[in-house]
């Protein structure tokens, strides 16, 4: 019964993990071209974001039509209302990634062996995008909680990063230049830790109705 | 003038695909034709025949050998119609509501009375004639009378009208009755202000086809009710023998000497028929139209 | 506040059981939506409630039923109980006689001769049913010249008319146009502030826009009762969310 709406939904499900797929592509990139200073890769970033954003309107849109026509109710309303709520989340990730990619290409900014610890937050972020993905695509509870708590952790690396940067600069050891921009690429970072866990949030909704609603920190 | 060639060269043009269909359409058409044709001529014979006689002599009220009036034939042709359902449509009607509103659809009692009125329907009138002779003549003693061919002529009818009113009630969509239960009404009143009311058309025009069998008949009462062109009167009227006009026609016939007044008498009867039958029809449209709203 | 408790009810026609082991309580001045797939029980069990069941041979039940504590299957008057009870069926049904006589004719079976009383109470009642204004000037017209949403309000006002505590409605939009629906719902909402209502109905978008609570009932059973937002939204029986959701049924 309902094949089409069941066929209808299993397409929401696939444009969903592509669209998350889009979004760790992206950090991918941004979080190496800053690693290692390749450019090129910065600017790769720039244009997944662009498709991001086109991937958003196209599930905006199938969301919208699956509401006027089918009517849904209980989970198959969880489900619908929460893709429509991840795929902002997952939107913003797109250009948070593109906002870091553009400070490196303006900046040229490369993260010496030094600051190793803004690689440990962009390697935790993208686990953090990742294991939402994961935890929606396989209705996956446990997952999507550990997100949510993950980020408390990932909050605790930007405060590292942070303290850090202003050592160096009381100590004289990098430029104003350079600091400012890993500052911004950090909170960026850790805006997206934020957004991952969003989506975690609305994957546990999905789940099990409740929401948890917690404040941006 | 030209849209109807046109019509029926398109017709044609599709019966010539499909011939057995054109043989089908020939011969439906001309059945109904021939039927038309023979109930046409049938009336036609009897009034052709029958009005140039209808004379006002022949409405005077007493009967001699030189009139041949059909006057007290036609009141006596009232009087019984008018007699026999008296006795019949309160029964007739009421065993019909027994049968659909009081009993279940296995019950034995209904089967039975069901078989037996359904048998007694299909018996040739004659037959009921001997009856009534035998039974309500000679062996109650009532002999040839108004009475006799009333009670005789009921016994026929009533089945008759039995089943046309359990058809009518049958009818009567359940959902009346359902809404009528829903407002806190009993059986009594439902069947009274809902079922009857509604059935009603139905079982009028079940008496009426009863009265114009009544009218109709004569087999039946020549054995009972017999040939005395009167008017019954006094005490015992009901035990005078009175000659309806179906009989008057009979009498005037088979004596060979009135065959006008026969034809007229028989023009008298169509029309009588007719108008019974046109009456009967205005009235069941006319109440189903109206429904100007039923009391209680 | 409880209105109608049902406990323990069995329902057989004949050998078949069409209702098993039933408990529940319907609230006062509410609207409770029973819903489940055709053949479930739904409508044999609003039948219960005011023994319209008793009119289908062969039916036979045990176990309770309660109108304000008493039982209706105990010793009682089934005509006064069917009197606080109304029903409206799926069908319209009005009787073949006057707007005027259809509604009339609840209160003349319970004993009301006055007409002055009569005109006060038909007018009520059409005003009620929300159809007054579309019928005063022709009382005397037979009902059945009304369209169909028409009609059923006619059929609503009729069973207003006896000033009944429970209106039990069986599909009373399935047989009518989108416009008389909502003009329906709308009413039915505006009933329950002095009635309790129970709505037997297929269609959940219905039970969504108006009922408090609603019932799910298959082959027979009762799955799942409980506030409408939560049934429809979090249906803690997985029967329950399948049938809601369109996988069967």
């Amino acid at each position: 019964m309902r094949s089409r709406f069941d066929e209808q939904l299993d397409g929401l499900n696939q444009a969903l993990i592509q669209m998350g797929s889009l979004c760790e592509e992206a950090i991918e990139n941004s979080s190496v071209a800053l690693m290692t200073g390749n450019i090129a890769l910065a600017e790769k970033a720039i244009l997944i974001d662009e498709k991001i954003d086109r991937k958003e309107k196209e599930i905006e849109n199938l969301c919208l039509r699956l509401l006027l026509q089918q009517q849904p109710v209980a989970g198959d309303l969880r489900l619908i209302s929460a893709a429509l709520k991840m795929i902002t989340d997952m939107e913003r990730i797109g250009d948070q990634a593109a906002d870091i990619s553009e400070i490196i290409i303006i900046g040229k900014t490369h993260a010496e062996n030094g600051t190793l610890y803004i690689g440990e937050m962009a390697k935790a972020t993208i686990k953090m995008v990742t294991d939402s993905i994961d935890a929606f695509v396989n209705r996956d509870l446990r997952l999507a909680t550990s997100v949510i708590d993950y980020d408390d952790t990932v909050d605790a690396m930007f405060t590292g990063v942070r303290n850090e940067i202003i050592k160096r600069i009381e100590n004289r050891e990098i430029n104003g230049e350079y600091a400012a921009d890993l500052l911004m690429i950090a909170k960026y970072f850790e805006r997206i830790g934020d957004h991952a866990t969003n989506i975690a949030e609305w994957v546990e909704f999905a789940i099990t109705g409740i929401h948890r609603g917690e404040m941006d920190s | 003038m030209e849209r109807r060639l046109g019509r029926i060269k398109a017709k044609i043009k599709r019966y010539r695909k499909n011939p057995l269909s054109l043989v089908l359409f020939i011969l439906v058409t001309a059945s109904a034709c021939i039927t038309f044709a023979v109930l046409l001529f049938i009336i036609g014979f009897i009034l052709y025949n029958g009005i140039p006689h209808i004379t006002a002599d022949l409405f005077a009220w007493e009967y001699s050998s030189e009139n041949a009036s059909l006057m007290p034939a036609l009141i006596n042709t009232i009087i019984m119609v008018f007699l026999s359902l008296i006795l019949t449509v309160p029964t007739g009607v009421f065993a019909a509501v027994y049968l659909t509103e009081y009993t279940k659809k296995q019950s034995k009692l209904a089967a039975i009375i069901r078989i037996t009125s359904e048998t007694l329907s299909g018996i040739p009138s004659i037959v009921y004639g001997l009856f009534g002779f035998l039974f309500f003549v000679t062996t109650l003693k009532w002999g040839i009378s108004l009475i006799s061919g009333v009670f005789t002529v009921s016994v026929m009818v009533l089945p008759l009208i039995m089943r046309t009113s359990e058809e009518a009630l049958r009818a009567v969509p359940e959902s009346y009755r359902e809404g009528s239960f829903g407002l806190g009404a009993g059986k009594l009143r439902t069947v009274l202000s809902i079922v009857i009311p509604a059935a009603f058309p139905g079982i009028l025009s079940g008496i009426i086809l009863a009265a114009g069998r009544i009218v109709g008949e004569t087999a039946v009462l020549i054995y009972t009710s017999g040939t005395v062109a009167k008017i019954p009167s006094g005490r015992d009227f009901m035990f005078d023998s009175a000659r309806t006009l179906s009989l008057h026609m009979y009498v005037l016939s088979s004596e060979g000497l009135y065959t006008k007044q026969a034809y007229a008498t028989g023009a008298v009867l169509l029309f009588i028929v007719l108008a019974i039958n046109r009456t009967s029809g205005f009235l069941a449209k006319r109440i189903m139209k109206g429904n100007k709203g039923w009391r209680k | 506040m409880e209105k109608i408790t049902i406990e323990n009810l069995n329902l057989f026609y004949g050998k078949f059981q069409a209702l098993h082991n039933i408990n529940m309580t319907i609230q006062s001045n509410e609207i409770t939506a029973f819903i489940g797939p055709s053949g479930c029980g739904k409508t044999t069990l609003l039948k219960t409630m005011n023994r319209m069941n008793d009119l289908v041979p062969g039916c036979s039940l045990s176990g309770r039923v309660l109108l304000d504590g008493d039982n209706i299957y105990g010793d009682i008057d089934v005509n006064m109980l069917r009197k606080r009870v109304g029903m409206v069926f799926q069908k319209p049904n009005p009787f073949p006689m006057s707007i005027y006589d259809n509604i009339a004719y609840g209160p003349r079976t319970h004993g009301i001769k006055s007409k002055a009383l009569l005109d006060e109470i038909v007018e009520f009642s059409l005003r009620k049913a929300a159809v007054w204004d579309e019928v005063r000037d022709r009382l005397k017209k037979s009902a059945l010249g009304l369209s169909g949403g028409q009609q059923q309000r006619i059929c609503i006002a009729r069973a207003l008319a006896v000033n009944p505590e429970v209106l039990l409605m069986d599909e009373p939009t399935s047989a009518l146009d989108p416009v008389s629906t909502s003009k329906i719902e709308d009413l039915i909402v505006d009933l329950s502030k002095n009635y309790t209502i129970v709505l037997v109905t297929h269609n959940m978008q219905q039970a969504l826009r108006i009922s408090d609570r609603t019932a799910f009932f298959l082959n027979g059973r009762l799955i799942e009762y409980s506030d409408t937002e939560k049934l429809f939204s979090m249906p803690k029986d997985k029967r329950t969310e399948d049938y809601i959701t369109g996988r069967f049924g």
